[in-house]
């Protein structure tokens, strides 16, 4: 009997996994389950060049819908998984289907944390994470507007961006003491917010919302110190937690995430999980990690595609990020948590330098803004876990890779 | 629509018709050749798109800005022919472009 092998979600996981599995030769049943209607997209441009207009949704899909086809891939859009039945190896769906499956990938995503404040549920109260959300944020969207956006990590701050820049009056919320404190190292922070405050966003840190208020409509945001900002619409970018439901009521092992091995695996060896979803062992970091990343989705699927093929893949890649705002790109790669001491590379005030993030001399992470060339030779020199001098490493005349 | 021709590394080439306005990245994505990664979606961000042009093209095309500039100097294997194919637009002049993918990406 041929063997089926179903995914479900359609994200950047989903869409990889297709790929990496037919062009790895395998032959059996493949069918992809996705809650929306959409083919499977990109979702990075929603907060960018999707809302701005300057990318159409034709432009948003990964391939064309005759790729899946040609991949013999059974696409089921807009059908929700209900629960899955283990012992029988079956997915129920909301359509009223079930499907068997020999082996099944869990690419479930992550879902935008919600306010719970007074208020919370007043209309012109926007997220950000689908094609839906991106469509209704820009129809609200009006030169003048007021928006409040509550939340200063990529997502606000994207979004405030190009809120500005499509002509609205905006205001950045952070509850922490600087913008994009979990990602970003304060003189990188520092740069941002003079970046924004150049373009006219007023950005105020260390403030709690306590509600938000209006008659139908949200009018006013409120804050724990009292204090409270008009708005015509408010932007709420305040996390992601990871989509585990389906995998939780099915008894598998869940923990901020799926909890899956290196190899992909969860609890059940008949069941995989890949992307923002999963908890997962980074080796190169002795540690485990949750990650909401493009780059790590895209890897992940592809090592737990080669390994639900019997063919053994350890994913162990180095993570990167990036954001683009205003005209600035920031790129990120590594991860700083257990880094003990970080350099400035080169001077901010020339709009382009690196933060280098060392453990004794090892690079754990750099950070670089509007520098390409570091961010790529940080990617090679991470990987290899080189050994660098940091004070060297803090002369932007040196190259990265020769300050040794 | 401009044709543009992807050669894979094993010699293998694929035709595409490409609508102008759009990147030869995306061309290539939407139809799936192997080898072109575009992790970033053409953000300039992740040099997985890395592509040797065919010489006879080097005029007809955008010129290089420093960020694709500083992401080609550390690409696997850069040539002179190198270039990020995000950062390339479709125009009418590139109808018969030529493009091959190297063996790797970044």
């Amino acid at each position: 009997m041929t063997s089926r092998f179903i995914i479900i979600g359609g994200g950047q996981a989903g869409a990889q996994a297709v790929d990496t599995l037919r062009r790895e030769g395998f032959a059996g049943d493949l069918v992809l389950v996705g809650a929306e209607e959409d083919l499977p997209y990109q979702r990075p441009p929603l907060s960018k060049k999707f809302l701005s207009g300057d990318l159409s949704a034709e432009r948003l899909p990964f391939r064309h819908r005759s790729f899946y086809d040609e991949h013999r891939t059974d696409l089921r859009l807009g059908v929700r998984a209900l629960r899955l039945e283990r012992e029988r190896r079956m997915v129920v769906l909301d359509d009223g289907g079930e499907l068997h499956y020999d082996r099944l990938l869990l690419c479930l995503g992550a879902e935008v944390r919600r306010l719970t404040c007074p208020g919370a549920a007043l209309e012109g109260v926007h997220y950000l994470r689908g094609i839906g959300d991106a469509v209704a944020l820009r129809a609200a969207v009006r030169p003048g507007s007021r928006a409040v956006i509550i939340g200063g990590g990529y997502i606000g701050l994207e979004t405030a961006a190009t809120c500005r820049q499509l002509g609205c009056e905006v205001t950045v919320l952070e509850m922490a003491d600087r913008i994009m404190n979990r990602v970003a190292h304060p003189s990188v922070s520092a740069y941002f917010s003079r970046e924004h405050a150049g373009h006219g966003i007023r950005i105020e840190c260390g403030i709690r919302v306590s509600g938000l208020s209006g008659s139908a409509r949200v009018e006013r945001v409120h804050c724990a110190d009292g204090s409270s900002h008009d708005a015509d619409l408010v932007i709420v970018g305040v996390g992601a937690v990871a989509t585990t439901a389906l995998a939780h009521d099915a008894g598998l092992a869940c923990d901020n995430g799926i909890v899956v091995d290196e190899y992909c695996r969860t609890s059940d060896p008949q069941i995989y999980a890949a992307g923002d979803c999963t908890n997962h062992p980074s080796p190169r970091y002795g540690r485990r990690m949750r990650l909401e990343s493009v780059d790590n989705a895209f890897e992940q699927a592809k090592a737990a595609a080669m390994n639900m093929l019997d063919r053994p893949v350890v994913h162990d890649r180095v993570p990167w990020f990036w954001s683009d705002q205003f005209d600035n790109k920031l790129l990120i790669v590594g991860m700083s948590g257990d880094a003990d001491h970080a350099v400035l590379r080169g001077e901010p005030g020339t709009r382009s330098f690196s933060v280098c993030h060392f453990k004794d001399r090892e690079l754990l992470a750099l950070e670089a803004v509007n520098h390409s060339k570091d961010y790529m030779a940080a990617r090679k020199l991470i990987a290899e876990r080189a050994a660098l001098d940091p004070a060297r490493s803090a002369d932007p005349a040196i190259p990265l890779r020769e300050a040794v | 629509m401009p044709t543009l021709s992807f050669i894979l590394p094993d010699g293998r080439r694929h035709d595409v018709q490409a609508p102008i306005g759009i990147s030869v990245m995306e061309a290539a994505k939407q139809h799936g050749i192997a080898g072109i990664v575009a992790l970033c979606g053409g953000a300039c961000a992740c040099a997985t798109c890395h592509v040797y042009v065919d010489t006879a093209w080097t005029r007809a095309l955008a010129p290089i800005e420093e960020m694709e500039e500083g992401m080609l100097e550390n690409a696997w294997n850069r040539r002179d022919s190198s270039r990020l194919s995000c950062q390339l637009p479709v125009t009418a002049q590139l109808d018969g472009l030529i493009v091959r993918i190297p063996e790797r990406q970044a």
